[in-house]
């Protein structure tokens, strides 16, 4: 380990002379606070801003379908003629909205923003392993979400058979209009996508495993590093099958393979292909999938640990069960896919074998919840913003988790399968609690990307409207959903069966609305408090991880001189024996006093 | 008008949120480090907790309330079908528990110990037995779920040989539904989308040299006997479909290159769910939203909308594009004697071939 101090003090004196230009600072920056910047920027702002207003534009589709509607006419121009929007763009919009909000707001977002601030601040690293690695990284990314917007630009619009791409819908242009050069851009940005998130997640296994400062020993690392970590392991395992998929998509599509496609008459014609599967493609897309769900949730949940133990200003209870939980989700993850395709056609005994590990999984994040549940208990809580979307987190988990032992056995599947419950389902579990995760991890580390404070007033109007609009749309859509109303449904109007189902969509849309209107007030703040918000201290939050104890201004290799060495763990918060209610990771432990083992 | 509306209420709020930060700004000019909460803030967001909690279940109430009666939970109309709504009542009801003591734990605990300046929270990291007691309690709920789940499964997917099953085949386009039965022999005539001839009317590519496919019957309808176990084959010439049938619990994919299927025995005729006082209430409750809208359209000079009348329906529930929500058949359940009637009008496959 001190070899590896040593070069890095060597690498400091480096970093101080070298002359950084706007370019090297600004665009091709290789230092990981900017790149975790452009991120947030791109990843979680932008992108966010478009996911979520295309979630809002699908929301008014449903509850107002036959009605003309100005807002549809000015955005949608072309595709909502007279202003009533058109069927195949109503596919796409879901399509787009799905993959924006799950790979390019919440994984590329949330990882890129987080893992990329915190794992060198966190374990003390002068920066990642490679900077280099991770400009290309961000790079990447950029490229992809330029490429996926621009698929609106092209003349039969975006991909448009759901974010989850199931040829032949996907893989046959005469089959819907969106299959041709929409699905096409999908697949190239997709493609890019993965490439830029593969060299994201093994620059953060290398660098947690290589840069740790001295006395970080993994025994000791903050939650917060330890569910970055073992994302990205998931990532590595699981993004190069969505990869080879999608370039399996594009020979079927292109070159006139038949991997998924088989005994296919479209149109008039019968077409060549003979032999392929269409489950196969399902196979492949959720061994990805449903890992993905937890590639988003498990940094939500660790950005979320850190926040609650600080703001409780008590220890993380149960760190050993938290980690293990974190392993075993992570390791269950990779084994539970097949419950998306309990009805797909493949053999029920494996449908037997998926409800078994799916509904495992239930237990460690029991336990999850349990401890964050406990590290509340007798705590002295600090409210503040980050606190309220981490508590809000804990509750919209727990609330969206539970319906999973619905979905997860396959016998309840069958009549829920693709119906709104799921949609609730996974809203609540991995959209909402992902993006609280999001918003708490902004409120929290604001101070340490941008050196200011964000308002805390606008915060809290922020967090309970947002609480009480996520509620009012996906609790009562759960219902609707048992009704049997199918998902990606343009209207409901040809079926008179759900017409009692009208006045519960309209309620979750006013919810909706107002919900996606008031994240105008968080992008309002974000924006002022860059530039004129409250200049922070350093260590705002009393919090005991190293970030803290760097200078509030940026440099490339985050500390002056020495790197902290490391004592404890990060959740010595109001330990008996010492005057403060917080004792910092790189403060050495007093005669006598006794670490925690883990 | 509308436009102009909106916008003016766009700019409102925006007015609203910029003189409601000056406020703040104001307000807090005189506080250092004034963007941390302090005791003020925890003591309103405390509160704030339990009227979120408050919110939780009434929202929670409010909707078994309005829309309780929508869920598919009773009144289901195959044999299968009581066994698959009784876990689900089963683990809807674990669910609410564990949701109603969670939710109020967590807000509650958010509430009691809101920070105070002065006060030192618990140093209380770990205890073996507590975490061993949330571990196993989860363990042994979720493996009764797990047995009964999986026995409930096997009995579903089971098929048994020798129940001697009506054999349907459900065949799936973009966007329409077809059926096929095996005719006299109830055996299906073999099949290829190769063999689809739209000039002789051979929409579905049966088989033509095959003897079994000569009295197979095509149909736009599915008519079922009550009673009797139905085995679906289902078919897709072009893209993945659902053949979703919400009132029997039952559905599966429709997966173009392979046959897939799903068997269950329906036991309500439409005629006996249409008498059920459940359904009556629905289906009253629907035409009374139906003539409200009616009254809209007319108002604008648009056609009224039809009678409601009950009719079970298989659903696309496969995203499939552009009218994905337009792609449905109407299942008929019917005695024996109605369905052997309704079947004996049918046009024989061989027949239907235009020659």
């Amino acid at each position: 380990m001190s070899a590896h101090v040593d070069t890095h003090d060597h690498d400091d004196d480096h970093g101080h002379h070298h002359k950084e230009t706007f370019v090297t600072k600004y665009i091709f920056s290789q230092d990981h606070k900017m790149i975790a910047k452009q991120y947030l920027i791109t990843g979680v702002i932008i992108m966010g801003i478009i996911g979520i207003l295309m979630s809002l534009l699908i929301r008014m589709q449903i509850a107002w379908p036959e009605e003309p509607n100005v807002v549809f006419e000015a955005l949608l121009g072309k595709w909502a003629p007279d202003g009533v929007m058109d069927a195949d763009i109503y596919l796409a919009l879901v399509t787009i909205h799905g993959t924006l909000m799950v790979f390019f707001v919440l994984t590329a977002g949330l990882s890129g923003t987080f893992s990329n601030l915190l794992i060198p601040l966190q374990i003390g690293a002068r920066d990642m392993a490679s900077g280099f690695l991770n400009m290309i990284s961000y790079w990447l990314f950029f490229v992809s979400c330029v490429i996926m917007i621009s698929s609106f630009f092209v003349e039969f619009g975006p991909a448009a058979a759901g974010w989850t791409i199931y040829p032949p819908l996907s893989a046959l242009p005469m089959s819907q209009p969106g299959s041709g050069m929409g699905m096409t851009l999908w697949l190239v940005s997709m493609a890019i996508f993965i490439a830029s998130s593969l060299l994201g997640s093994l620059n953060y296994i290398v660098t947690v495993i290589n840069l740790r400062t001295k006395g970080m020993s993994m025994t000791r690392l903050p939650l917060t590093i330890w569910a970055f970590f073992i994302t990205a392991v998931i990532g590595v395992i699981s993004f190069p099958v969505l990869l080879s998929a999608a370039l399996m998509l594009i020979m079927d599509r292109s070159f006139g393979t038949s991997f998924f496609l088989s005994d296919i008459f479209i149109q008039g014609e019968v077409l060549h292909y003979q032999g392929g599967s269409p489950v196969l493609f399902e196979h492949l897309f959720w061994f990805l999938g449903h890992p993905e769900v937890y590639i988003v949730l498990l940094p939500a949940l660790g950005i979320t640990s850190e926040i609650i133990s600080t703001n409780s200003r008590k220890p993380i209870f149960g760190y050993r069960a938290m980690v293990a939980s974190i392993l075993a989700i992570a390791f269950l993850s990779t084994i539970v896919w097949g419950h998306h395709m309990f009805i797909s056609g493949m053999n029920p005994f494996l449908g037997s074998v998926f409800t078994f590990t799916t509904l495992l999984i239930a237990i460690p994040s029991a336990v999850k919840a349990f401890n964050y549940i406990t590290t509340l208990w007798k705590g002295n809580l600090q409210l503040n913003p980050a606190m309220l979307f981490s508590i809000g987190l804990v509750s919209t988990f727990i609330t969206g988790g539970l319906t999973g032992i619905i979905l997860g056995d396959s016998a309840l599947d069958i009549n829920v399968h693709d119906t709104y419950f799921v949609v609730a389902h996974f809203h609540l579990v991995m959209g909402i609690s992902a993006l609280y995760g999001v918003f708490a991890g902004i409120y929290h580390w604001f101070p340490k990307m941008y050196g200011r404070m964000m308002n805390k007033n606008l915060g809290y109007i922020h967090f309970w409207v947002t609480a009480i609009c996520a509620y009012g749309v996906f609790f009562p859509m759960h219902f609707i959903g048992m009704a049997g109303l199918p998902r990606r449904y343009y209207t409901n109007s040809n079926f008179p069966l759900f017409d009692d189902t009208a006045d519960a969509n309209v309620v979750i849309t006013i919810f909706a609305l107002i919900g996606g209107l008031v994240q105008l007030v968080f992008l309002y703040n974000f924006i002022r408090s860059i530039f004129y918000g409250q200049k922070t201290v350093q260590n705002p939050w009393r919090s005991n991880t190293l970030e803290w104890t760097a200078p509030v201004e940026h440099f490339h290799g985050n500390w002056h001189g020495e790197i902290p060495h490391v004592y404890r763990w990060a959740y010595d918060y109001s330990k008996p024996g010492h005057d403060e209610d917080f004792v910092p990771q790189n403060v050495p432990l007093k005669e006598g006093e006794e670490e925690l083992q883990h | 008008m509308t436009a102009l509306l909106t916008i003016i209420i766009v700019l409102f709020i925006a007015v609203a949120i910029w003189q409601m930060v000056k406020i703040f700004d104001l307000a807090e000019a005189r506080l250092d480090n004034n963007q941390v909460a302090n005791d003020k803030d925890n003591r309103i967001n405390g509160y704030l907790m339990i009227w979120f909690l408050v919110f939780i279940y009434v929202i929670t109430i409010v909707s078994f309330w309005k829309w309780g009666d929508l869920p598919l939970v009773s009144n289901s109309a195959s044999e299968h079908g009581p066994q698959l709504d009784n876990l689900m009542i089963i683990s809807m009801i674990i669910i609410f528990f564990v949701q109603t003591v969670t939710q109020f734990l967590l807000h509650w605990f958010a509430y009691k110990y809101k920070g105070e300046k002065g006060r030192k929270a618990l140093f209380y990291a770990d205890n073996d037995k507590l975490e061993f007691i949330w571990t196993i309690i989860p363990v042994v709920v979720l493996a009764g779920l797990i047995i009964y789940g999986l026995f409930t499964w096997t009995n579903i997917m089971n098929l048994d040989a020798e129940d001697d099953p009506l054999v349907v085949e459900l065949y799936a386009q973009q966007f329409n539904w077809k059926a096929r039965y095996g005719g006299d022999d109830n055996v299906l005539g073999k099949a290829n989308v190769r063999l689809i001839d739209i000039d002789r009317a051979n929409i579905l590519g049966v088989d033509e040299s095959d003897p079994n496919a000569e009295d197979d019957v095509i149909t736009t309808e599915l008519h079922l006997p009550v009673g009797r176990q139905v085995l679906f084959k289902m078919r897709s010439q072009d893209v993945l479909h659902s053949a979703y049938m919400p009132h029997f619990r039952a559905q599966m994919n429709c997966v173009p290159g392979m046959i897939t299927q799903f068997a269950f025995t329906p036991t309500v005729t439409t005629e006996e769910m249409r008498a059920n006082p459940d359904i009556i209430d629905k289906v009253a409750n629907i035409n009374r939203i139906r003539v409200e809208k009616s009254e809209k359209l007319v108002a604008k000079g648009e056609e009224a909308l039809d009678r409601y009348e009950f009719d079970y329906l298989l659903l696309c529930n496969k995203i499939c594009g552009k009218s994905h929500y337009n792609m449905q058949m109407k299942i008929i359940v019917e005695t024996q004697e109605e369905y052997d009637a309704w079947m004996s009008e049918q046009k024989k496959f061989k027949e239907s071939l235009v020659q």
